[in-house]
């Protein structure tokens, strides 16, 4: 065991598949002269080269493509987004073709490709620099999706991610990068896909959520542990596999949930959690589930405004009270 | 199919009817005819897929190549084996120059299990790794980032192999068009990028898109060589392919080739062939230049082909094309139980993968 | 070969195109491109043109005729070609086409069909009905009489046999949620008006000669559940003792001689194993205990349920207070409920609140068998019936009334030790009465 920041841990991730299988390979803007926009490459052009750790012009629809042409040749591309909103312009490549190569072609071509790099907000980056997208990956057959919130996390989730044959999404937070944690050494260390993490054991109402924001719910748990309340928190780690089973054993246990997301509301994650827990865990539920999201408006800039704006611990800890009915 | 080895230029040259230089140096009889019998397969085989669209047999979107053949055949004839091609959707004559059976390829258009692509793609989807065809992709230009990705892969390799990137010439103007160019390039990709300029994208006149009409200029934006070939010829096709073959497979530079072509039918067959947005006239005319018949004079002329050879030949060709449909109509449709088949490769995982009802299935609470 | 000519779709919306004139007539040389005839379509008159070169033979579609998209409607073959397997594989192609259509129809009309036996869904028999005559109207039920409460909260109340309209609902809007059946659970013995049950639906018959389905009654239902909720998630473990009944036998025999003699009813071997039950279980407070999500609870009083036979199925009601009572009470007590548990006449509080049951088939010669527990009991007796056995005394075989009996434990309230020193407790009351007054 290690205690190592967040970024370290996916470096870690990334020198130790690239060593063990040669066809592993990094591409992305700035992962390798630069050492990562975030210093998540750091040391591994160095380390590998540049056939194997390559700088891109910022062209992202272009190299999340030259990625998907690759892997359907059996290479097993790690393409950086430097931000999943930048992503965006790439989105025709991980849709239409990532997501589809193996169907299309009756199972002929394989994309065994990982596209990863923060999601969500940092500190005042504004409207087009702090966006959710899990949803918007979510929603396509064909994709996995991850989401790791801590370091072990971080590092297991990621191995694991570039050994899957299918495409991999990653999405990691800016915020979390300078996070330590403590991280097994063992090179075969995997936290398998469609897994969950119960991250606080609890009777009285399940906490569930995924991401930076388990370090807000497990805030708000300790705030309503002070006022006699038991809060469960659930990590998923894992959008698409999910782990349902852990989801209906927390709310069979404690009857009541809420869901929490830095996404907006609409058609969020949390929308496809709660459909699952009225559909399957119906009869044990003796409160509606609740969800805490980002306010339905883009990031503003001023401090203020932004705070506001983002989920908090606070308004975790009135929605657990109001499932609890310990308050109107 | 056998391919001809890649021709000499610079001998004594015929003329042709259509005042056009001819290469005919360098081949034999027997590999011009494997050339034309390609051309008339392609022919055949898309006027037989017409006449089944027409009865209903292929359905959803279908474009037709009728009038662009020896730009497939004459580019596809450069490669080797285990070369690669990655094109659009106007295919069908790609994929059979490839090497993909008429049969699989008619299936596939039936939607039927036997298709290539097991009746999972269907006209536009068309894939067999078997050939090293990588398809059919149904967004303009979706396909061109993917070549690059191909290339680099052959050159993280160490391989010697080439991949042709097929496009229309609406795709140019595509975003991915200009990024895919420039790591290309940048990175000594081996592409030969084919643009097919049939002069229409869909409706629109090419002089009406583009403020650049010369594409073989915009090569230069990437300090990449590029060429022009003409598509209504076979021969010259296979020669300029040719050169942009060996030059990638030598030191992974890649070629931007512009192929001026025409296509005889519709953007698809939901488009009118004329009336629209070109006259009936102009489409006749151009119908003067077909590539096939060009081709048929030019080894008349020379004496490389009789009357006796070529009757049997269209004959064979339309008997493969009719065995083709017959065994499109025989085969099976893929069976329901396999929809989520080839949606994941990895589907032995923890937690749940899909959210419909099979998805809840057992773990119903 | 024959190229076949077909009524083409010349619009996208086409199904069908009615022949306005031919253009070339039987016999016609034609080629490839000529235009062979006016078709009216949906849209306008399109030109039909001919897919092959030779001549035109075997129209089948007369001028105004109408055939659908893909109906073979003439051939164009060479001069003496044979065509008529050309237009017989057309005719047949329709025919095909038309025998392939039904066949799908009655596919499908043949599934349907087969799954129409299957018996109709038993009526759902409304667990609580707002009973005429219910006491206040609880602040739960809205402007239309629906009930307010979660889903939990019902399951919750069907389970406890609570009649949601007598609960007052403390959530939003007054949705009666989990604790206020808790707290209704508790408060039971104070009585609740009576949860109406609809009498059970009578059996179908179904066609088919080898089976009957009987839809379940309520009583079933109730029992599954209750029982499949306790076999799946309590973890169970299995206590078997083997008791001398000699003395227990003499005494119910002087008990019964003075009962009779004062014109009571006679008590039962089952009566006398209820009453030290009960003792031994005031004795041992930690069996006498149930099992909840956050902790154990442990009663202080001891209520012991009694298991009945009943017409379809079983149920236990519940001898209250049994340390505290005397054989004649408790035999009384135990014939009056039996009665009526077989006549359905129970109420709600006269079968809820056990804190341990007693399971007894040696009326129907069962020597030994294992109960399920009745959660949230965290145990049951099952206990067999008295028969003479040979046993060893003093290393002499001898001949004397014996009975096994088996405890069945939730290993989370009660472990071994624990089950076994009160079944020790339970033998030595058995074996040797009089130490029930020690």
């Amino acid at each position: 065991m290690a205690t190592i920041m967040y970024r370290e841990a996916l470096g870690q991730a990334l020198a130790e598949e690239m060593a063990r299988d040669p066809n592993v390979f990094l591409m992305g803007e700035e992962v390798g002269v630069y050492n990562g926009a975030y210093k998540v490459s750091k040391g591994l052009l160095d380390q590998f080269g540049p056939k194997r750790v390559m700088d891109t012009p910022i062209t992202e629809l272009g190299f999340a493509g030259l990625g998907v042409g690759a892997a359907m040749l059996g290479l097993r591309p790690v393409i950086e987004f430097m931000t999943f909103n930048f992503s965006i312009l790439a989105m025709d490549q991980v849709f239409n073709s990532a997501a589809k190569v193996l169907y299309m072609s009756g199972g002929q071509f394989r994309c065994p490709i990982v596209f990863r790099g923060p999601t969500g907000a940092a500190l005042q980056l504004s409207a087009q620099h702090s966006q959710a997208l899990e949803s918007t990956y979510g929603h396509f057959p064909g994709l996995k999706i991850c989401t790791p919130g801590t370091p072990a996390d971080a590092k297991g989730l990621l191995k694991a991610a570039i050994r899957d044959n299918d495409p991999v999404i990653v999405m990691e937070g800016e915020l979390l990068y300078s996070l330590k944690g403590e991280v097994p050494d063992d090179e075969d260390f995997i936290v398998p896909l469609g897994v969950a993490d119960v991250k606080r054991e609890g009777a009285h109402v399940s906490i569930i959520t995924h991401g930076k924001m388990i370090h807000v719910a497990l805030q708000a748990a300790a705030q309503l542990a002070k006022g006699g309340v038991d809060a469960e928190v659930i990590d998923l780690r894992s959008l698409r596999p999910l782990d349902v089973e852990a989801i209906l054993r927390s709310v069979h246990k404690t009857n009541r949930a809420v869901y929490l997301e830095e996404g907006w509301p609409f058609v969020g994650i949390g929308a496809q959690i709660v459909d699952i827990i009225q559909d399957e865990a119906f009869d044990y539920l003796d409160a509606p589930v609740l969800r805490v999201t980002q306010l339905d408006i883009p990031m503003p800039y001023s401090k203020n405004l932004e705070k506001a704006t983002k989920p908090s611990a606070e308004r975790v800890v009135d929605a657990c009270r109001r499932v609890l009915y310990l308050k109107d | 199919m056998a391919k001809t080895e890649s021709g000499a230029s610079a001998r004594a040259r015929a003329r042709t009817p259509n005042g056009r230089e001819s290469r005919l140096d360098g081949y034999d009889r027997a590999q011009l005819h494997v050339l034309l019998r390609e051309m008339l397969v392609g022919r055949r085989f898309e006027e037989k897929t017409a006449e089944a669209y027409a009865i209903g047999k292929i359905g959803g979107f279908c474009h037709l190549y009728i009038g662009q053949e020896a730009v497939a055949i004459g580019a596809i004839s450069a490669l080797r084996a285990e070369d690669y091609v990655i094109t659009a959707y106007r295919e069908h004559v790609q994929a059979l120059a490839k090497g993909i059976t008429p049969r699989a390829v008619m299936a596939e258009l039936y939607g039927r299990a036997d298709g290539c692509s097991h009746g999972r793609g269907g006209s536009m989807h068309l894939y067999s790794a078997e050939h090293n065809f990588l398809g059919g992709w149904g967004i303009v230009g979706g396909q061109i980032p993917l070549a690059t990705g191909v290339g680099w892969a052959i050159k993280y390799r160490g391989q010697d192999r080439v991949c042709i990137c097929f496009m229309g010439e609406a795709a140019v103007n595509q975003g991915a068009f200009h990024e895919s160019l420039n790591m290309a390039a940048l990175w000594k990709l081996p592409v030969v990028f084919i643009v097919e300029n049939n002069w229409f994208g869909m409706g629109t006149a090419w002089d009406r898109a583009s403020a650049l009409l010369d594409i073989a200029k915009k090569g230069g934006s990437y300090e990449m060589p590029s060429a022009v070939a003409d598509g209504m010829d076979v021969l010259e096709m296979r020669a300029v392919v040719g050169d942009a073959v060996n030059r990638a497979r030598a030191d992974g530079t890649p070629t931007l080739i512009e192929a001026k072509c025409y296509r005889y039918m519709g953007h698809s067959m939901s488009d009118p062939v004329s009336g629209v947005y070109r006259t009936k006239e102009e489409v006749e005319s151009h119908k003067t230049r077909d590539p096939i018949r060009a081709f048929i004079e030019q080894l008349r002329e020379a004496g490389l082909l009789t009357e006796d050879e070529l009757q049997p030949m269209d004959e064979a060709v339309r008997a493969e094309v009719d065995d083709a449909v017959a065994f499109a109509e025989a085969s099976p449709e893929p069976s329901p139980d396999t929809l989520y088949d080839h949606v994941y490769v990895d589907t032995n995982v923890n937690g749940r993968l899909f959210f419909d009802a099979r998805g809840r299935g057992p773990a119903a609470g | 070969m024959a190229t076949k000519v077909h009524m083409e779709a010349l619009s996208p919306t086409m199904e069908e195109g009615q022949l306005v004139r031919w253009l070339k007539q039987e016999g016609d040389a034609v080629s490839e491109g000529d235009i062979l005839a006016e078709i009216e379509t949906d849209k306008a008159t399109m030109e039909l043109v001919a897919r092959g070169a030779g001549v035109l033979r075997n129209i089948t579609l007369k001028e105004g005729g109408t055939a659908k998209v893909g109906d073979v409607i003439a051939v164009i073959a060479k001069p003496g070609e044979d065509v008529v397997s050309a237009s017989a594989g057309a005719a047949a192609e329709r025919k095909v086409a038309a025998a392939s259509a039904t066949g799908a129809a009655a596919a499908s009309a043949g599934s349907a069909v087969a799954t129409a036996p299957a018996p109709p869904a038993a009526p759902r028999v409304p667990a609580v009905s707002a009973a005429a005559g219910a006491p206040a109207a609880a602040k739960a039920t809205d402007g239309d009489g629906r009930v307010k409460a979660s889903p939990l909260a019902k399951r919750l109340a069907s389970e406890a046999g609570i009649a949601l309209s007598s609960v007052a609902g403390s959530g939003p809007g007054g949705r009666i949620v989990k604790a206020d059946i808790e707290a209704a659970a508790k408060a039971a013995p104070a009585a609740q008006a009576p949860a109406v049950r609809a009498p059970a639906v009578a059996a179908v018959r179904v066609e088919g000669p080898d089976s009957e389905v009987i839809p379940h009654s309520q009583i079933r239902k109730t029992i599954a559940k209750r029982l499949a909720t306790s076999i799946g998630p309590i973890p169970t473990f299995y206590l078997t003792i083997d008791v001398d009944m000699t003395r227990l036998v003499a005494a119910r025999e002087q008990v019964n001689r003075r009962l009779e003699a004062t014109g009571g009813g006679k008590a039962s071997i089952n009566d006398f194993i209820l009453k030290a039950v009960a003792i031994a279980l005031s004795r041992h407070p930690e069996v006498n205990a149930s099992w909840g999500d956050a902790a154990i609870t442990r009663y202080h009083r001891v209520h012991v349920g009694v298991a009945v036979a009943i017409e379809d199925g079983l149920i236990t009601p519940v001898v209250r207070d049994a340390d505290r009572k005397g054989i004649a009470e408790i035999a009384a007590e135990v014939r009056e409920l039996a009665g009526r548990a077989r006549e359905k006449k129970l109420k709600p509080e006269e079968y809820t609140g056990a804190t341990f049951s007693v399971s007894n088939l040696g009326m129907f010669g069962i020597d030994e068998f294992t109960a399920i527990i009745n959660p949230p009991e965290a145990g049951i007796l099952a206990v067999g019936q008295v028969t003479d056995r040979v046993v060893a005394v003093n290393g002499q075989p001898v001949v004397r009334p014996r009975m096994r009996m088996t405890m069945s434990c939730d290993h989370r309230v009660i472990d071994g030790a624990t089950g076994a020193k009160f079944l020790q407790t339970l033998r030595d009351y058995l074996e040797e009465p009089v130490m029930m007054l020690a």
